[in-house]
């Protein structure tokens, strides 16, 4: 039924004809009470969900310590061969935070790349490229070779065979009083150039290191 | 007819009972356990009226022609089951710990708790039974055409289902924590890693870090017997109030009958 009020529409409550309304209000004590319900309902919700959530993703964010471990005297490792070394990669954990790496000393006759002129020894990864099996060095052969899927590098560590996707990881390593110490793990693309380390199965040349980014729990 | 003459039995089994009102006025034991037992179920009806929703659930019509085929949805509900019944069980003996307790609560179950061996034997082949059944429950719909108006809910809750089943499949993977259990979850968390973009994190998340470390595997054991059990029951909880409601449907090679009325019309 049309009335005054309808063609003059106000948003007081008096003037809709709203029983019990005081002059000037412009919500009505229901919905300012419902609102509050609902809206303390919400609070009470989110006062633990958020925190469970935060906590459940922040791993995510959270970067790991750097750590050297030692590997073995500087005179263990010859510069055309590999020898390989148990590291400690989560400790607290036993065999399970443990992870073998490929260590031989630096050759300028083989290591030609143009980006890893620092580092005096070279430590490759045992962790596939393709999906994170364990790779075997086969002296005999001159190649790593996973067992999973068939993956094969090259001395190098750059996959010649397989469905592995980049080269080998490789550690960081320095001297120190005549002790050969592995560090952190870094990733390289097909050219041997140096990248934040991905996990396996991401490639890094062409748009692959823009799909799989760094991610801030193990960027450097 | 000659009748065939009594078999010897005890004597307190001979006599038929007499139906209520018609014996001397005694009233025997077992009619008093029986009235108490209506008793107790009239006092739960008249404070919650469930037997109304039971009868709902239980006494609907189905279309002529259902099948064997049917009963697939129901036995994936009892392969749930059997997993949460023989994990509640198992999670009494196992230790979520990485350095070599995980392994061992697993060896003392198989080999000499008292049906150990058993009862992870229900869980871990019955896993691989409850994935079967699914998607043998999952081709019925297909086929069935049961997935179409107004059912498509259900096969979407029943899509999520599926997912969630796969979920505790590769998380459960990992609890025996021996060889294969590692390097499948190595493997499988970085497949997982191949998505573009949120891959990475996505590993990051389950491993709870950048590489396999102290909590993954407790984060795998509160997914795999917490969180994805949980959204699992309320999901079959929707799922069958949906089949309740919508009621199921007839099998694609059977015809509507005609009205009687048309057929005489017609001949």
């Amino acid at each position: 039924m049309p009335s005054q009020h309808d063609k003059h529409p106000s948003k007081y409550t008096l003037d809709r004809r709203i029983p019990g309304a005081f002059e000037g209000e412009t919500v009505t004590r229901r919905r300012f009470m419902t609102g509050t319900a609902h809206g303390a309902g919400a609070i009470a919700a989110l006062s633990f969900t958020l925190p469970a959530l935060g906590f459940a993703i922040g791993p995510i964010f959270k970067s790991t310590p750097h750590r050297w471990e030692t590997a073995g005297p500087t005179e263990l490792f010859p510069d055309n061969n590999y020898i390989p070394v148990v590291i400690t990669l989560t400790p607290g954990i036993g065999e399970a935070g443990k992870t073998l790496v490929y260590v031989r000393r630096k050759n300028p006759a083989i290591d030609t790349d143009r980006y890893d002129r620092t580092m005096p020894y070279i430590a490759i990864t045992s962790r596939c490229a393709h999906l994170g099996c364990p790779v075997r060095w086969v002296d005999a052969a001159e190649r790593f070779i996973c067992p999973c899927h068939g993956g094969v590098y090259d001395l190098l560590g750059r996959p010649v065979g397989g469905p592995p996707v980049r080269p080998l990881d490789r550690f960081y390593t320095r001297v120190v009083d005549g002790e050969v110490q592995i560090g952190s793990r870094f990733s390289v693309n097909s050219e041997l150039r140096r990248f934040s380390p991905r996990d396996p199965g991401e490639p890094l040349d062409g748009i692959g290191q823009y799909a799989y980014p760094s991610r801030p729990s193990i960027r450097r | 007819m000659p009748k065939l003459p009594a078999p010897p039995v005890p004597k307190p089994l001979q006599a038929p009972p007499p139906r209520p009102g018609e014996g001397n006025g005694t009233v025997r034991p077992h009619e008093h356990a029986a009235h108490g037992g209506i008793a107790v179920v009239d006092w739960v009806d008249e404070r919650t009226s469930l037997s109304g929703a039971a009868r709902w659930l239980m006494f609907r019509k189905v279309p002529k022609g259902t099948n064997w085929f049917y009963t697939l949805g129901s036995a994936t509900m009892f392969a749930f089951l059997n997993q949460a019944v023989t994990g509640v069980f198992l999670a009494m003996y196992y230790r979520p710990d990485p350095s070599g307790g995980a392994y061992e609560s697993v060896r003392y179950v198989t080999n000499d708790v008292f049906l150990g061996q058993f009862v992870r034997g229900m869980h871990k082949w019955g896993s691989t039974v409850m994935v079967v059944l699914v998607f043998l429950h999952m081709g019925r719909t297909f086929f069935f055409g049961a997935y179409k108006y107004p059912r498509e809910l259900n096969w979407v809750i029943g899509v999520v289902l599926l997912i969630l089943t796969m979920v505790m499949s590769f998380t459960g993977y990992l609890l025996p924590f021996d060889q294969r259990a590692y390097w499948a979850t190595i493997v499988g968390v970085n497949i997982n890693g191949t998505g573009p973009l949120l891959g990475p994190y996505l590993s990051d998340f389950l491993r709870g870090g950048p590489e396999f470390g102290a909590t993954t595997l407790s984060r795998f054991y509160a997914i795999h017997m917490l969180l994805v059990p949980g959204l699992i029951a309320a999901l079959i909880g929707a799922h069958l109030y949906l089949v309740a409601k919508l009621g199921t449907t007839a099998p694609p090679w059977s015809k509507a009958e005609k009205d009687p009325e048309l057929r005489e019309s017609e001949v």
